[in-house]
């Protein structure tokens, strides 16, 4: 599927630069306007943890990925058909990547000889003959653009920074798309500076009138994504972290309470509290605390108070608040805690993507302390599964994990936009009068579902004292005995599997209630694995795609499910996290696949490791079965 | 704050709970002074809550009856943060002690203080690690001898008023257990709008006995300690001493003061808006001078929570809560439905 090849379903192009070349935002541009032609659409953005690393090296490459067509697309895509190359580096960390016969565009301008060392190449790559694998279409992009812009005076360094809009007006000529959302865009973006609006048009039109003339001459050919058929309606793009922030709003609106969140700055989980600042009309009440503790303990302190705490952070920010959730959970305080995964441990890797929390999730806190976890399994999933959180959060007085990683909380898919009413409320409850004989208050007496009353202070008659430490049940007075502790923690448990019975039973997402192989994933391996599975089953293999969204407690029938499988195999980006805990729960033989590059799976991968089950059963049965990683490689980068 | 002044008596802030701290401990003093404090404020026990760490101190929030958050080490105050902010309307205490509120909890006291959030902070200092059974603690003194310093401690101790002064509090101030004036000190505390710090010695009977008796023992209180009063005289030992301003090393200095006459002698007058002269009477070396007791700064600034609430105020004006106008935000497209074309 080259570019040019007319009828071509699906195209996957890769953005790449240095960190300060703008390639996130040309990359989040061109997605909009792909979500404006109607395909359907995923993207992958990649970028270093450093903010502007040194110009020119390995390690400051910026990418972004995005696959678009006209039938329905689940992943970023495995191999680009289309890599633009802003600079050396950007081409070396980037190239093998592209598909064979893929098209890469190359900014002459950059290729000096400072830069081409930088990027260690001992000889100009685009002369030496090394790309002959590829199409090449090499010219001087900084060239053209200050050419562009040599009307509006700007200085040398402002007048490149419009490199990245030249290679968008190039990128919309190639498939088709209508400039003016891009122009509006630009227009609006820079209104206090006008000149830098005109610029960055220029360059725009001038990267697109450069697609209408090369065509005759070059490799590059104009080709049109037919629109993706889709369910009427209102659509607009999602990032996972907009999809959280909506669904933490719309939670508290269905649970019909005030909500604070208490954050603290953390890759790549900060986004979320920069939206929810912006949404304090919907009683939202934010507060950037001092610390992951603190913002996690103010949280549970507004949720002592009546409001439905939220707070949220990724993989060493979690490991901090693990104290308080224990608090939590002996207070039975609802709260919600979303944990963008990253990879691990200790800071690991701030921008790369992993689902390496999931002990931590399920078991990470001392003493027994069982608290349930949800995953979403893509940006748009996040919505829903935030709602969920919120009211298994409110109806169970429980702190609620719920886990995202990084490849959801920045990446951006099209979202078809949910009409509120269609939502089922979920209002909480206060007490609002004794409950306990001669108008006394029994703060830990608990319902048939063992879930005790949320008592706001300011109560009349309902003073009483909470606390961590090991309770009497009823009164919560401070008891340590053997048979206190030994029924509170009988207590704590039942009510959180109990949670079981209050989630949707699991179903296959592709293919039948049992057979050969089981490919059970969650969170956001959910595109690469159905489609592997799809493309699959095409091939006439009996496979069937499970994705479980709760993790802790699992569906009840999820045992009975996976039992009716031959096989069940667990594509994980961890050491095979969630298969321990398939295997313990359910005593089943599941076959871990880990990847634990940073990167999200490639299809093929995915339909390699299908594939041996069906060629002959490995020799490691139940042992690991291993990822080529040559799909989507991680750049060799030596670091500094 | 409350609007209302409802009648409470001692007894009303009692709870049916056994008190579980050593025969003797200082803490008994405090919980009174508290109690019979409370209903002079004209608190009322709904509106109520104390929020604790962990510590003997920290049990305090299950004797009084009101509502109450006995939390995790060090964070009471960010769990504080959190039910102020959700309920401004809550009366909100936090004890803590010195290895809660000044080692693991430092860092939350410093940003409780700083950030001005309204409440009552009272901070039992008796030196020591208490409940883990005797370690030296943040604010014991060099050469305390403890299970974990048997020659006695090297760590330098840090000074919570100091402290709290360096984070921005805008209320300081101190007492100690048994003294007459904790619930005068409280009442301070009580009225200040925003972070008040009180520093209470308390003498821990077990691992850290009399402690405090060179300023606390009726026979030399007089002479060792001064009771602060806004717009009186630096004055102690029965008036015949005096805090000055030394010009020359720009600090206070002891004076003679005799026949009365304070002002003859050069003796300051105490301003609780002073922050330069609070600073002088929180670093004072005890021995060469007297222990400073009594509210030492007092200067209301805005609080956290009503900044909040305006800040909100300001986003939110004009705006209404529209669920589906906020999901359909952004860039969007429509798909038609072809059917019904």
């Amino acid at each position: 599927m080259g570019p040019g090849k007319v009828g071509a379903e699906a195209v996957v192009v890769r953005f790449a630069g240095d960190s300060g070349d703008g390639m996130q935002l040309t990359g989040g541009q061109f997605t909009l306007s792909t979500a404006l032609a109607g395909n359907d659409l995923a993207t992958f953005p990649d970028f270093p943890a450093e903010i502007r690393a040194p110009q020119g090296t390995l390690f400051g490459v910026s990418a972004f990925q995005i696959n678009f067509g006209s039938s329905e697309i689940t992943t970023a895509g495995d191999a680009p058909d289309v890599l633009v190359a802003m600079n050396p580096a950007a081409l070396k960390t980037n190239i093998h990547a592209l598909k064979p016969g893929g098209l890469v565009i190359i900014d002459t301008g950059e290729f000096t000889r400072r830069n081409l060392e930088k990027a260690k190449y001992e000889a100009d790559p685009v002369e030496d003959g090394s790309l002959a694998r590829w199409d090449v279409l090499a010219f001087d992009i900084s060239a053209l653009t200050m050419e562009a812009v040599k009307p509006f005076g700007l200085g040398n360094k402002e007048a490149l920074r419009c490199k990245n809009m030249w290679t968008l007006g190039l990128a919309l000529w190639m498939f088709d798309r209508d400039r003016q959302p891009l122009v509006d865009w630009l227009n609006a973006k820079f209104a206090q500076h006008p000149v830098l609006a005109q610029a960055n048009v220029a360059a725009l039109n001038a990267g697109h009138a450069y697609g209408e003339t090369a065509e005759l001459a070059g490799p590059l050919r104009k080709q049109h994504i037919d629109p993706v058929p889709s369910e009427p309606g209102l659509y607009r793009t999602i990032t996972g972290a907009e999809a959280v922030s909506l669904g933490l709003v719309a939670g508290a609106q269905l649970a019909e309470l005030p909500m604070f969140f208490g954050g603290y700055p953390i890759t790549p989980a900060s986004a979320i509290l920069h939206h929810l600042v912006k949404m304090k009309e919907f009683g939202v009440t934010t507060f950037q605390a001092e610390d992951e503790i603190a913002a996690i303990c103010a949280a549970i302190g507004a949720s002592y108070a009546g409001h439905l705490g939220v707070t949220s952070s990724s993989g060493p920010g979690l490991a901090l608040k693990g104290e308080a959730m224990g608090l939590a959970i002996m207070t039975e305080l609802p709260l919600v805690i979303v944990n963008s995964q990253r990879g691990g441990p200790s800071t690991g890797l701030p921008t790369k993507t992993e689902q390496s929390d999931l002990y931590q999730a399920v078991y990470g806190r001392n003493g027994d302390a069982p608290l349930p976890v949800i995953a979403a399994r893509s940006p748009a999933d996040a919505f829903e599964c935030a709602i969920e959180a919120c009211r298994i959060a409110t109806q169970f007085m429980t702190p609620v994990i719920l886990l995202t990683d990084g490849y959801i909380g920045n990446a951006s898919e099209p979202w078809k936009v949910p009409d509120p009413a269609t939502f089922t409320p979920f209002p909480a409850h206060f007490l609002e009068g004794p409950n306990g004989p001669d108008n006394t208050v029994l703060p830990y007496t608990r319902d048939d579902r063992g879930v005790r009353p949320w008592i706001r202070p300011g109560t009349e008659g309902l003073m009483h004292r909470i606390g961590g430490i090991e309770k009497a049940l009823g009164t919560g007075n401070i008891d340590y005995s053997p048979a206190a502790h030994q029924a509170q923690t009988d207590a704590r448990k039942a009510r959180i599997d109990g949670v079981a019975r209050a989630i949707p039973a699991q179903d296959v997402c592709l293919g039948t209630e049992g057979g050969t192989l089981a490919v059970v994933g969650w969170g956001s391996t959910f595109g690469p694995i159905h489609q592997a599975v799809r493309r699959a089953r095409r091939r006439g293999l009996d496979v069937s795609h499970v994705h479980v969204r709760h993790i802790w407690p699992l569906p009840e029938n999820l045992g009975d499910l996976l039992a009716r499988f031959d096989k069940v195999l667990v594509p994980e980006m961890n050491t095979g996290q969630f298969k321990t805990v398939l295997r313990d729960r359910f005593l089943i033989d599941a076959v871990p696949l880990s990847k634990i590059s940073g990167q999200p799976f490639a299809i093929a991968e995915l339909e390699e490791a299908i594939g041996r089950f069906f060629d002959g059963i490995p020799d490691n049965e139940g042992g690991v079965v291993s990822v080529n990683d040559t799909q989507l490689p991680a750049p060799e980068i030596e670091q500094p | 704050m409350n609007d209302m002044t409802p009648v409470t008596t001692l007894k009303d802030w009692e709870t049916d709970q056994e008190v579980r701290w050593c025969p003797g401990c200082g803490d008994y003093a405090i919980l009174k002074a508290v109690q019979r404090t409370l209903p002079m404020l004209g608190a009322d026990p709904k509106n109520t809550v104390f929020v604790s760490g962990i510590g003997c101190s920290s049990r305090f929030p299950y004797y009084v009856e009101s509502y109450g958050f006995h939390t995790i080490h060090g964070r009471a105050p960010a769990v504080a943060t959190g039910i102020k902010l959700a309920n401004p309307a809550l009366d909100v205490w936090l004890v803590t002690g010195d290895g809660d509120g000044m080692s693991i909890g430092g860092n939350h006291t410093m940003h409780v203080l700083r950030r001005n959030l309204d409440c009552q902070i009272l901070l039992f200092n008796n030196e020591i690690y208490g409940l883990t059974k005797g370690q030296y603690s943040p604010t014991s003194r060099v050469g305390t001898p403890s299970p974990t310093s048997p020659v006695g401690s090297v760590d330098r101790p840090a000074s919570p008023c100091a402290f709290a002064l360096g984070s921005g509090a805008r209320f300081v101030a101190r007492g100690y257990d048994v003294s007459k004036d904790l619930p005068e000190v409280l009442q301070a505390a009580y009225r200040h709008r925003g972070a008040a710090f009180v520093e209470i010695f308390q003498n821990c009977i077990v691992y850290n006995k009399d402690r405090f008796d060179d300023f606390t023992a009726k026979a030399v209180a007089a002479d060792n300690q001064i009771q602060l009063r806004h717009g009186e005289p630096l004055l102690f030992a029965k008036e015949t001493k005096g805090l000055a301003l030394d010009l020359e090393t720009l600090s206070l200095k002891v004076v003679d003061v005799a026949d009365g006459d304070w002002q003859a002698a050069g003796v300051a007058v105490h301003n609780v808006r002073n922050r330069g002269l609070a600073h002088m009477l929180v670093e004072m070396p005890f021995g060469a001078f007297p222990m400073a007791l009594g509210v030492i700064y007092d200067d209301p600034a805005p609080t956290f929570e009503s900044a909040v609430v305006e800040e909100r105020a300001r986003l939110t004006a004009g705006k209404t809560a529209d669920l589906a106008r906020l999901l359909g935000k952004g860039q969007t497209w429509v798909v038609e439905d072809r059917h019904a074309q």
